[in-house]
Parts: structure tokens; sequence; C-alpha cells
């Protein structure tokens, strides 16, 4: 691994940083930090040598396939496996009626009706989705399972199946009768006087309906898990992707009536995640069941169309009755709008999304005055969970809409109607209407990288030799706010008998008997190169290259270097989990040099850990022990050192990031703790005879604080860009009225190929976080301001073509085309009142 | 009720090496790969031919494994990304994989390198047009794949451009 800077690394790529001019408060003097190092997972991961969940082999094991139900709404009358077990090579079954039996409920994070929801790891009695899990098969091979499933004779009795949020909240039929109602939660935020605004606003511009839709980041490994059972201590060990284990087995001890520490999760390398694999829990507890039932290690490997099916959708979102307070200068005051969530047959991760979005309430605008009337639904669509930018993105891309509405509506320019109500970098760091702190930076300054990067000034001349061609050209911002670290105790505005809040995140260093740096992580990265990151940071607190730190690969519960919220998720890493490896090396080598000037008879002061060495500064060059020689004496040479003086070389810290309390009734509180932005701006151009929109032009300006690594963060930053793509242009989860998914694999759920790519540019900031460990800002869910950037881009486009308002967050081409032909009916979506 | 029992002996060259394996006559490519012979680098990430994680050459040509019956290789000289690196050294392509930080997670990175060598091997100076449309066909969730593309122009020593 080479840790000078790549030559090949930023060539060929518009890369702007802009330093700004305030030193970062709490930072590492920058060595490896900053530099963009070639990572060392790539070189197992390019011959085929990583070790994903599927890789992992047990002597006896057996295979598992769920048996899924093909309706979206019915009556479970009777099961019969019979069949299936009659088979060769069938090991077993699992039904609904056995889980009811030996599993408790999965805990529900609601108040009430939410609350009361039942959630079992199989359907009990009744089928709420097409593809939950009915039963589950266990064979000698993957084939004679999938045989078997087949063989399990399911009676079912269809029910009315809603796949409408606004059906649904008609309760005509109610999906969990113990609840007695589909409304999950709902709740009213009110911050500053929305009336007051409304009422003394010169234009009030309101739009009826605004659609956010249903996709997913459909990692390229499906979930699943080899899971062995001991029964001499009743002890399951899961060879997993859960990226979220912490609370993954807060979920599960309790329903499968075990202590917390009887399930181990172990994760190698996993197949990318973006929050998909978040709610495992239910697959997970069938498989530990089965493990035991049957007494041999079991394995489940989901098919790509049972991902989709059934596994991990994004909140759809409906919003209504937006009203937006606009001053005749273009300042914005406020904004109050009714949000209706569909999270499909069962709330899971939720009603957390009920809330997250508020950690982004003004999105990157100074207004005062919001009032968000929010309810949760059930539908009989899949279960959703947390999806990159997880309830920010639909928010943020309510505010980039109402930006861009307001901004046609009004004649504004949609840049300067954004700077002019931008919060500015002087108000930094800010406190928006419910009490959350934007830590840093320059909305303005980024925004002014991305229109030099797509040249903003060309698009009127690009625009003209466009028309000639036939084609519609528009341009777009979207600006996104990528909230990171949260606060746990946010869950309280939803249920106040929630007993969580903070966060934390843990890890070990070590230096061992042979002078090896050894970094335990309890963060279960898929793909951010953490281990990477991780070397770095450790590399410049101890003072030796980063070839020197061994960070270990995956999580393991067993390594007790994990703490409640472990995981990789909400844009966190690089302050919780940096954060922790940081502590845990600041006492390494507090020990280190302590151990150094007791050998050397020097004072502590006296002693600087450089080129892995600890050594007198200024000193003889004898005066200078190898770390080697540190490892050794601690481990394996100690007879010398005084009873009092026991330096350890192994620490574990815990994270633990400082917040606060929330205010339940206020609903205000700090509910994540860094702000990283990007704007994305994009050129488009619209084919008016079929609909189809070619990015023609994109950049995306990235400010983290701090970048650990520049390389990975410009990664992270065009894959969250390709989602976005991909989820403004043609992913979407499709169901027709009976509830069945249209769009259940690759076929035709089309997720960005090569040829679909523009080209991107990148442009970076580097505004420091003043509240993080390393002034370094969590990263990577940005990328929904590339589906706010091509819907404006589109709407700009459609201008010269009727004037369409863009109403959904899903533009393929027959939506457009719609549009084209019919630019009114999306027109009589808005109004405005002035005065 | 049994099950299917048509299972038939095959042999083939895998990365060099004869194997002979009993497999079921339904049993794809991709499983006696991955589940037979345990090289487990060549991936499965959908069921459909649409991911391309599963790319193996087949008699030199990139083919997608679970598009493909096991019993369908008899006879043939399969190479698979275990095979590249095979002698302890990292091919070009695989260096600027790591250099152009062309990949995160790693599970396409198989199938991805499998069809650029495949490229690489009738065109060794591709465009980026031609390494787009050689790549079409392997999907990558995470890199957006910029960096790939340049990753395999550069190997080709093509210039990338902005």
């Amino acid at each position: 691994m080479t840790t000078e800077p790549s030559n090949s690394l930023l060539q060929g790529q518009v890369s702007t940083t802009v330093e700004t001019e305030e030193p970062p408060a709490k930072t590492l003097e920058r060595g490896y930090i900053g530099q963009p190092i070639l990572r060392r997972e790539d070189k197992r991961l390019v011959q085929g040598l990583g070790t994903f969940f599927d890789d992992v082999r047990r002597h006896g094991m057996g295979y598992v396939h769920f048996v899924r139900s093909p309706y979206a709404h019915a009556r479970i009358l009777s099961i019969d496996v019979t069949k299936a077990l009659e088979l060769d090579g069938v090991y077993g079954t699992l039904t609904g009626d056995e889980v009811a039996i030996h599993t408790d409920p999965f805990f529900e994070m609601s108040v009430e009706p939410g609350g009361l929801i039942k959630d079992y790891a199989l359907a009990v009695g009744r089928v709420r989705h097409m593809g939950e899990p009915v039963a589950a098969v266990c064979a000698a091979t993957r084939e004679l399972a999938r045989d078997a499933a087949d063989l399990v004779e399911v009676e079912y009795e269809p029910l009315p199946v809603l796949v409408d949020a606004v059906e649904s909240l008609k309760d005509e039929t109610v999906l969990h009768d113990e609840a007695g109602s589909n409304v999950v939660w709902s709740g009213v935020f009110d911050w500053g006087d929305v009336d007051q605004a409304l009422a003394e606003a010169d234009h009030v511009v309101k739009i009826e309906r605004l659609h956010f839709h249903r996709f997913s980041s459909t990692p390229l490994e499906c979930a699943g898990a080899l899971v062995e059972y001991d029964k001499g201590t009743s002890e399951w060990t899961l060879h997993c992707n859960h990226q979220m284990p912490g609370v993954g087995a807060i979920w599960m001890a309790p329903a499968l009536r075990t202590g917390i520490d009887k399930l181990r999760f172990v994760t190698q390398d996993i197949g990318g995640g973006f929050g998909n694999k978040v709610c495992l829990h239910p697959q997970y507890v069938v498989l530990c069941l089965m493990a035991r039932k049957l007494g041999r290690p079991v394995q489940w490997t989901e098919w790509r169309t049972d991902q989709h099916t059934a596994n991990a959708h994004g909140n759809e979102r409906t919003f209504f009755d937006v009203e937006v307070a606009v001053l005749a200068d273009g300042t914005m005051t406020g904004f109050k709008v009714r949000a209706l969530d569909d999270c499909g047959a069962f709330p899971r991760y939720e009603p957390l999304g009920c809330i997250i979005w508020a950690q982004v309430a003004p999105g990157m605008y100074s207004w005062r005055n919001i009032r968000v009337d929010f309810t949760q639904v059930c539908t009989n669509k899949s279960p959703v969970s947390p999806n990159r930018g997880y309830s920010r993105m639909q928010h943020l891309w309510l505010t980039e809409r109402i930006i861009d509405i307001v901004a046609s509506e009004l004649g504004l320019d949609p840049v300067e109607v954004r700077k002019k109500n931008y919060v500015k970098a002087e108000q930094m760091p800010y406190k928006t209407p419910n009490g959350c702190v934007y830590d840093s930076g320059d909305y303005a300054a980024a925004l002014d990288i991305a229109l030099d990067l797509i040249d903003s000034g060309s698009i009127e001349e690009r625009r003209k030799e466009a028309a000639e061609r036939g084609k519609l050209l528009g341009f777009g911002i979207g600006s996104t706010l990528d909230s990171g670290t949260n606060n746990f105790g946010q869950s309280t505005l939803l249920n106040p008998d929630l007993q969580f809040s903070g966060n934390n995140e843990a890890a070990s260093v070590k230096l061992d008997i042979f002078g090896e740096v050894v970094v335990t992580l309890g963060t279960v990265p898929q793909g951010q190169g953490h281990e990477t990151t991780a070397a770095q940071v450790v590399a410049d607190i101890l003072g030796c290259p980063p070839e020197q730190v061994n960070v270990r690969r995956g999580h393991d519960t067993w390594f007790n270097s994990h703490a409640g919220f472990s995981g990789t998720y909400a844009s966190q890493f690089a302050f919780t989990g940096l954060g922790a490896v940081k502590g845990a090396a600041e006492l390494v080598r507090e020990d280190m040099v302590q151990l150094a000037a007791a050998v050397l008879q020097a004072p502590v002061e006296a002693i600087e850990l450089a080129d892995g060495f600890a050594r007198i500064k200024d000193g003889p060059e004898e005066a200078a022990l190898p770390f080697m020689a540190l490892g050794a004496i601690v481990n394996a040479n100690n007879a010398f050192l005084p009873p009092d003086f026991n330096p350890t070389l192994n620490h574990r810290y815990v994270c633990r990031p400082y917040f606060g309390m929330v205010d339940t009734e206020k609903k205000t509180g700090q509910l994540t703790l860094t702000y990283a932005i990007q704007i994305h701006a994009a050129v488009v151009e619209v084919d008016p005879e079929t609909g189809v929109v070619e990015i023609v032009d994109y950049a995306a300006v990235d400010d983290c604080g701090v970048r650990i690594n520049p390389m990975i963060v410009e990664g992270q930053v065009h894959g969250a860009t390709t989602h976005a793509i991909g989820a403004a242009l043609s992913e979407e989860f499709v169901y027709d009225e009976e509830g069945t998914l249209l769009t259940a694999n690759f076929y035709d759920y089309h997720v960005p190929h090569a040829l679909d790519m523009p080209p991107l540019k990148t442009g970076a900031m580097e505004s420091p976080s003043p509240v993080a460990p390393l002034g370094a800002k969590g990263m990577g869910e940005g990328g929904g301001g590339g589906i706010h950037c091509i819907g404006a881009a589109i709407q700009d486009a459609l201008k010269a073509a009727g004037n369409a308002i863009v109403y959904d967050s899903c533009n393929p081409p027959h939506r457009v085309w719609s549009m084209l032909q019919d630019p009114e009916s999306t027109r009589a979506n808005v109004s405005v009142e002035s005065k | 009720m049994n099950a299917p029992t048509t299972s038939r002996t095959i042999a083939f060259a895998i990365n060099g090496e004869s194997v002979e394996l009993e497999v079921e006559a339904r049993r794809l490519l991709v499983h006696a790969i991955r589940d037979d012979l345990g090289l487990t680098g060549t991936h499965i990430g959908c069921d459909t031919g649409n991911c391309g994680a599963c790319t193996v050459h087949l008699d030199g040509e990139p083919v997608k494994s679970c598009m493909l019956l096991a019993v369908q290789a008899d006879g043939a000289r399969i190479a698979t990304v275990e095979g590249l690196a095979a002698e302890g050294e990292l091919t070009p392509l695989q260096k600027a994989f790591n250099e152009h930080h062309a990949l995160q997670c790693g599970y396409c990175t198989p199938g991805m390198l499998m069809s650029a060598a495949a490229l690489l091997e009738r065109n060794p100076t591709p465009t980026e047009d031609d390494v787009r449309y050689a790549l079409q066909g392997n999907i990558c969730r995470c890199t957006g794949y910029v960096n790939i593309v340049e990753a395999v122009v550069a190997v080709g020593g093509g210039e990338n451009k902005a």
C-alpha cells in the first residue's frame, strides 16, 4: 500500500478544494489523515478472497428457503408441511404457529395504535404483503429446499388490499386488528408561528400534493446468514450481514426469550448495505429457531426477487396542502404541510422515520416558522427500513420542491432565491427552529462551486442549441444536508416511554507483543473503507506508518468492542466510529509514553512517538524504543516493572457524543450532531416526443468537514449520486391494485448501468466540524441531492412546453411524457395568493 | 415424491486445474463453482442474469455463470477471479482497481474484473465508451462506475476524460 497520494487518483476529475479559514477546533495535526491513501481492503477483494456471509460453510449445514405469500392480504386458513417433510433430504420446517409459541412479538417503538401491532418472524394467521414469509423449509441443498417449499400447502382466504396510504387512512379495512387502525403514529410539529408568517406574507404559494416514491438502494449482495446453535450454552452465532447488530440484538433477544449476550453477531465483508440491512431481525429469528429445532447449522441466502418483494423499501411519503409564506423580496419565512408516510405492512424500524426528518426540518434555509402534521400508516406493501438518506431525503426533497415551485410561480431565479434563503456562513453554528445545530458550512459558496463546474453561465446558450436539435434543456439545483450522528433520544419525541437517548460506538486498540498495532472496530462496514481510514487515524496518533496498524475485518460480538448502538448507519463513522478509534489509540499512546519514560528514565514530556519508535525528543539515537520493545515488555518481559505501574497497552474506548436532553413537549432538541452538505447541479435534455430525460452535465459538491480520506469521500459522493439518479429517473417499486409488486427484480427495477451514467464532476470544501473529534462529519447519504436537482432540471426544461410542475420524485419517460401532454393538470396543483 | 436424481459426472479445467464433479443436472454453474469447488470469489447478486457478479470466462468468453447449468461446462476451460493473480502478483487490472478506488464493498468486483479482463483481451486499448459497453451487463451499486471505467481505460493506456 502506498502512503503517498496516488498520482492517478485525482487526475482526470474536477476536484476543487476550498479550505475555510477557520482552523479545525479539535483536529489532529494532519499526517496520514487527509491523504487519499489506497484502500487495504482491496487486496483481498480484487482477488475474490473477501469473505461474505454466503461464503461461510459448516459441516452438516442445511439450506433454508422461505414459503412466501402470493397474496398482498389474506387470512391463512391452513398450512400443511407433510409433503415437504416426506422429501428425501429435507431436514425440517417451521411455521408461523411454532413461531407464535416459541417467540414473543418484536418490540414496537410507537405509542398506540402502532405500538399495539404484533409483528412475528413469520406470518401468524394472516399475511399482509406479497412475499411475506409464512413458513420456512430446511434441506440438504439449496435446490432441495426450494423444491420442498413448493410442496408446502397453504390455504389462503384473500382479504381487501390497501396499496394507497390515503385509502389506508380511512380504516375501512384494518391490517392489524390488535391496533384497531392503520395509523402507526401521528403528531403535529409546530415551531415558530406559521399562521402569523402566512398572514404577514406578501405571497402565499400553495401546493396541493407532492409524492415521494418508493424505492431502495438494493445492495448487490442480498441479505442472509449462517446460524449455529450451541445446545450446551444456549448460544447462537450468526455469520451474517446485519449492518446494525447492536440494535438487531435488542430486537431479537427478547423475542427469542434469551439474554442479549446469547446472540453473537459476526460479520466479515458485506456487499453493500445502504440501510437495507438494518431490519433483518425477523428472518434471523427464523434461522435461530430452525438451527435450535434441527440441531444443525442453517443457512439462508435471500433471492433477489425476495429482497425486492419483502425486505427493505424506502419510505414512501405524500405531502398535502403545502402553504409557503414568501415576502416580496423572495425571502421565505415559513411553510406548513401535512405529511402522510407509508411504511408498508409492519413498522419494524418505524415510526422513527416520523421524527428523523426533523433533523433537517428547515432544510438548508433560514425560515423560522414550520408546521408539519405527520401521520404514518400501514399498507399491504413491503415493510420499509432505513434507506440511504433515510427520512431526511424525503423531507429535503419537499423543501427543494418548495423552493423551485415558489421560484417558478413568482418568477424568481432558483439560484438567487436559494442564496437569499440559505443559512449563511456567518450564522454558523446555526440553531434551527427545532433546536438542532448546524455546525459549520458555507452553503452559498458550495453552490457557487457547483455552478462553476457545470458552467451555469452558458445555460441559456446551451438551451438554444438544444432547442435547435428539438430538445428541451433544463437546469436544476439540489441542496442536501447529510445529517450524521443520531441522537436516539429523538425517539422519545415519538414515544416518551422509550428508554433510548444519546449514541455510542466502541473501538479497541492494542499494541501486541511483536509491536503490531491491532484495532478492533465496533462498526460494521459494507464498503466504506473503515479498515483504511481507521489505520490512518491510529497511525497519526501513535506515530507509525499505517502499514503497522492491523485493523480487523468486520464485527464480532465476542471482540467485546461494540456498544449498544454499534453499526454502520446514519452517517456517523467519521464521528463516533473514528472518535472511538481515536480515544482508544490515545489511551494506548499514553501507556506507551509512560512506559518509554520509565525505561529510558526520562520525563514523560520528553518522550515522542514517531516513525514506529518511542524516543527522547532530540535525544541520542540509542534513546529510542521500537514499538516491538514496548509490546514485548508489557506482554512478555515485565518482571522489572514496579507493582504500582501497570500499563496494559490494550484499551477499549466508547465514543459517547454529547447531545443534552430533548424537549418532548415542544419536540425540540439536538437531534443529530454534524451536518455535512452536498450541493448537486444537473443539466438535462428532455426529448419532447418520448419524455426521455438525458443528463448532459452533472456536478456534486460535498462539504463533510475534514476529509480523513478524500478518495473515499469522493467515492461515496459518486455512489450516492448514482442512487439518486436511479431513483430520479427509473427506480420505483410499483404495485398493482392487488398489491402485486411489478418491479420485483433487476429486469423491471432498472438501476443505473455503466451506460446510463453521465460524467460526474465533483468538488469539495472543508468546513471542519467544531463538535466532531476529528473535525470530520459523517457523510455518504447526501445523494438525495440528485433527486432534487434532476426534478428541478426537468421542471426547468418543461417550462418551454407548457410549464408543467414536477410533482413526483421519480420521473421516468412515461411520467415526463404525461406532463408534456397535460401540463395543466400539474399546474392545477399549485396556486399563488398575493397581497 | 422424490428429489430429482438425474445427475452427471462432468470434467472441466478451472484456473488451469482439471476437476471432475458429479452434479445434479439442474445445478447452476455458479453453484458448482462456489459450493462444490469452494471458489467463492464468484458472486451471486440476482436471480435473473442482470447483475453480472457471477461473470467467469468460459473458453475465453465472459459468461454469467448463473445463466448456465454446470453440465453445460463439461469439457470447457473456465477462469474465475481467483485465477487472475494465480502467480501471487496482482494483474495490472487488479492494481488499477485499487489505485482508482474502483471498488467499495467489492461484491460486484470479481464480475467487473472478469468482464473487463475479457474486454482488454480483445481490445487492449479501450476507450471510455468501449469500457461502458463492455461493462453494461455488470451492476455496481456502490461506485457509480466512474472509477471502474477510469481504471479499465487506464490499464489500456487510454486517457480518461474529466
